[in-house]
């Protein structure tokens, strides 16, 4: 078990890169601290993957170093950092016995085959395969072999990582929600460094202790899941977390008041005169609608998801999303919107900006 | 939904029943009528029955041929079959040089049969030869005319030459369909070149490496031009392999009815074994090799 940490790392996939957009991966300084679960979050093609290959040692990055606790291990291969990795397709061993695979890791590492015997059981018993460790692992479904692929990865104990690349996108969703349920389970008995990369939400903020969002090649915050939502870093990680995610709206911003369309908002905090490309970011659990105060909206529809209703307003062409409660009354009076002013963020070029206590 | 039935689509089927009787059907018919027919010459025939069948079967002469093609395919397989993996798991895996390698293997395979034979007819040739005249230079005893192994040798080594790139072709388009998670987890799981070879690679090529090897055998026992120019058969018999020995019976000697008995046998051989192969590999293939 190893704190990783990320020095100046970044990573082209082109030989000369020229500008910054040439990166997949942008210049990142990052501490995982030692025996954390961590969540790598962010749309396809954001670099997750990229940034997660360079810790497993399958890419060595153009620039920055790697270091395993104090050891740099930048240029080491894969086989010395001693991590384990599961990718998103299974990858098994077809010819070995479901046995054989779940030994390969431990027995290649020439570990006693009483170890490997007790371990493999333990690890079989832990992803529900103990019935049939002496299949073929050819001809089992995909999930099941996804399960040996994960079982496969943490069978060893000592790994200084343990590395996920979604690995649950072949697995049915109530499997989903049991693997997910055991790997965090394992975290919490062995404490691996575990670093779980995903694009899905949920099983990010179920995972993990602290999320990375990650957009265009740039770590755009990390925290814990309430951080994230309540405060967002950037708008990306607004929208891209909640369900309907967050409101951002173009607005003027003076000092404790914002101005959307020329109507005022006030704000909890001050901000002095803001430049560049501003908007305000409203979570829709903290929009409500109302009948006598607030913007006024025009509302479009209104989804019932069982447990809240959202409602889609719009005003002036900017949507805006509300959640309300399942009970709350919707009337055809209700035509205005108002925001919980300790909970409006306020963003400059999409970066969250302090402002200080009004 | 209620299928239509249109009986008349059975004439779509007409063309390829026309093409395959005059390609196939109907010449084997002809070798079937000769193979139990005798004849004196001007055209007539005589009822002979499975005669012909039963003196082939007796007849040492088939038996040899058959020891004799049965070895060099043994010979060829047991050549071709690794050195193309090993070529395939030796060739780039991407760029310029992964097509240059594909482009420089696909060389021997364009070439005609016959042409292929002469050029190691020449090449083997102790007064004008590169390879026989450099041989003889060594001074190794290598003249395929008279020596039985230097004969075996040469085509033998030309078979190689011209159809271990068909292997090492096949076993590539293999290996490229294996993604890179594999070989990824494999460095993860600490495993062996061996072990990657073993139980990533080897798995993965089986099926066209079993279609490498049905082709490479059929293709092997009914080999006729390339030895055929090389030895002619010789010296001796010693490289009469059954096609050359079949025409030699049929066109050389005019034994129309021993000729048309033993290509049915020989037919019915290679039906046989291709069959077993087949049931192996299909075997094989359901109990995960």
């Amino acid at each position: 078990m190893a704190k990783i940490t990320l020095d100046n790392l970044a990573h082209s996939y082109m030989p000369n890169p020229a500008s910054e957009d040439d990166y997949a991966l942008k210049e990142l300084n990052h501490v995982w601290e030692d025996g954390a679960a961590y969540a790598l979050l962010g749309a396809s093609g954001c670099g997750k993957s990229t940034l997660l290959n360079i810790i497993s040692g399958l890419l060595t990055p153009s620039q920055g170093r790697i270091l395993f606790n104090d050891t740099d291990v930048t240029r080491s291969p894969t086989a010395e950092r001693n991590i384990a990795q599961v990718f998103q397709f299974p990858v098994v061993y077809d010819t070995m016995t479901v046995r054989d695979n779940l030994a390969f890791p431990l027995r290649n590492r020439g570990r006693a085959e009483s170890e490997v015997a007790e371990r493999v059981q333990e690890i079989a018993r832990m992803i529900g395969m103990e019935h049939m460790l002496n299949r073929k692992a050819r001809g089992l479904g995909a999930d099941e072999k996804q399960k040996i692929s994960l079982g496969r990865g943490m069978v060893r104990r000592d790994v200084n990582a343990l590395l996920f690349d979604e690995p649950l996108t072949v697995i049915d969703p109530h499997m989903k929600w049991e693997l997910r349920t055991q790997l965090k389970r394992l975290h919490n008995e062995f404490g691996h460094t575990m670093i779980y990369v995903t694009h899905d939400q949920t099983e990010a903020l179920t995972f993990a202790d602290r999320v990375v969002v990650m957009h265009d090649g740039r770590v755009v915050q990390i925290g814990t899941p309430e951080e994230l939502f309540e405060r967002p870093e950037h708008t990306f990680v607004g929208y891209f977390i909640g369900s309907p995610g967050m409101n951002v709206i173009p607005a003027k911003v003076d000092g404790n008041r914002a101005y959307i369309e020329g109507t005022e908002l006030p704000l909890a905090r001050g901000y002095g005169a803001l430049k560049g490309k501003v908007a305000i970011g409203v979570r829709p659990e903290y929009a409500r609608l109302s009948s006598s105060e607030g913007l006024p909206v025009r509302v479009r529809r209104v989804e019932d998801v069982g447990r809240h209703k959202i409602i889609r307003a719009e005003f002036f062409g900017h949507e805006i999303a509300i959640i309300a409660g399942e009970d709350d009354r919707i009337g055809a009076d209700m035509t205005r919107v108002t925001f919980d002013p300790a909970h409006v963020n306020v963003y400059a070029n999409d970066w969250l900006v302090a402002g200080e206590a009004a | 939904m209620n299928k239509t039935v249109n009986q008349k689509a059975w004439f779509l089927v007409l063309p390829v029943l026309v093409l395959v009787a005059f390609s196939a059907v109907i010449p084997l018919m002809t070798v079937v009528n000769y193979s139990v027919q005798d004849t004196f010459g001007n055209n007539q025939f005589f009822w002979a029955g499975l005669e012909w069948f039963e003196e082939m079967l007796r007849d040492e002469r088939m038996w040899n041929a058959l020891q004799r093609q049965l070895m060099f395919s043994a010979i060829i397989l047991a050549i071709e079959v690794p050195l193309g993996v090993f070529i395939a798991l030796n060739m780039p895996k991407g760029g310029f040089w992964a097509s240059f390698c594909l482009v420089l293997m696909s060389l021997p395979l364009l070439i005609p049969w016959n042409v292929v034979g002469t050029i190691w007819q020449i090449f083997g040739r102790v007064d004008i030869g590169l390879l026989g005249h450099t041989l003889d230079a060594l001074g190794i005893d290598y003249n395929y005319t008279q020596n039985i192994f230097a004969a075996w040798a040469t085509i033998v080594v030309m078979d190689v030459w011209h159809w271990t790139s068909l292997v090492a072709l096949l076993a590539y388009a293999g290996l490229k369909s294996i993604p890179d998670a594999y070989y990824q987890a494999a460095k993860i799981d600490q495993a062996s070149r061996w072990k990657v070879f073993r139980y990533i690679e080897l798995p993965k090529m089986m099926g066209v490496l079993m279609i490498a090897i049905l082709l490479r055998f059929m293709d092997s026992f009914m080999i006729y031009t390339e030895p055929f120019v090389v030895t002619g058969g010789g010296p001796g018999n010693a490289t009469t392999l059954l096609s050359i020995d079949l025409v030699k019976m049929a066109l050389g000697q005019f034994d129309l009815g021993p000729a048309a008995a033993f290509s049915i046998m020989y037919f019915l051989v290679i039906l046989l074994i291709s069959w077993v192969f087949y049931t192996v590999m299909t075997n094989l293939d359901k109990k995960g090799m």
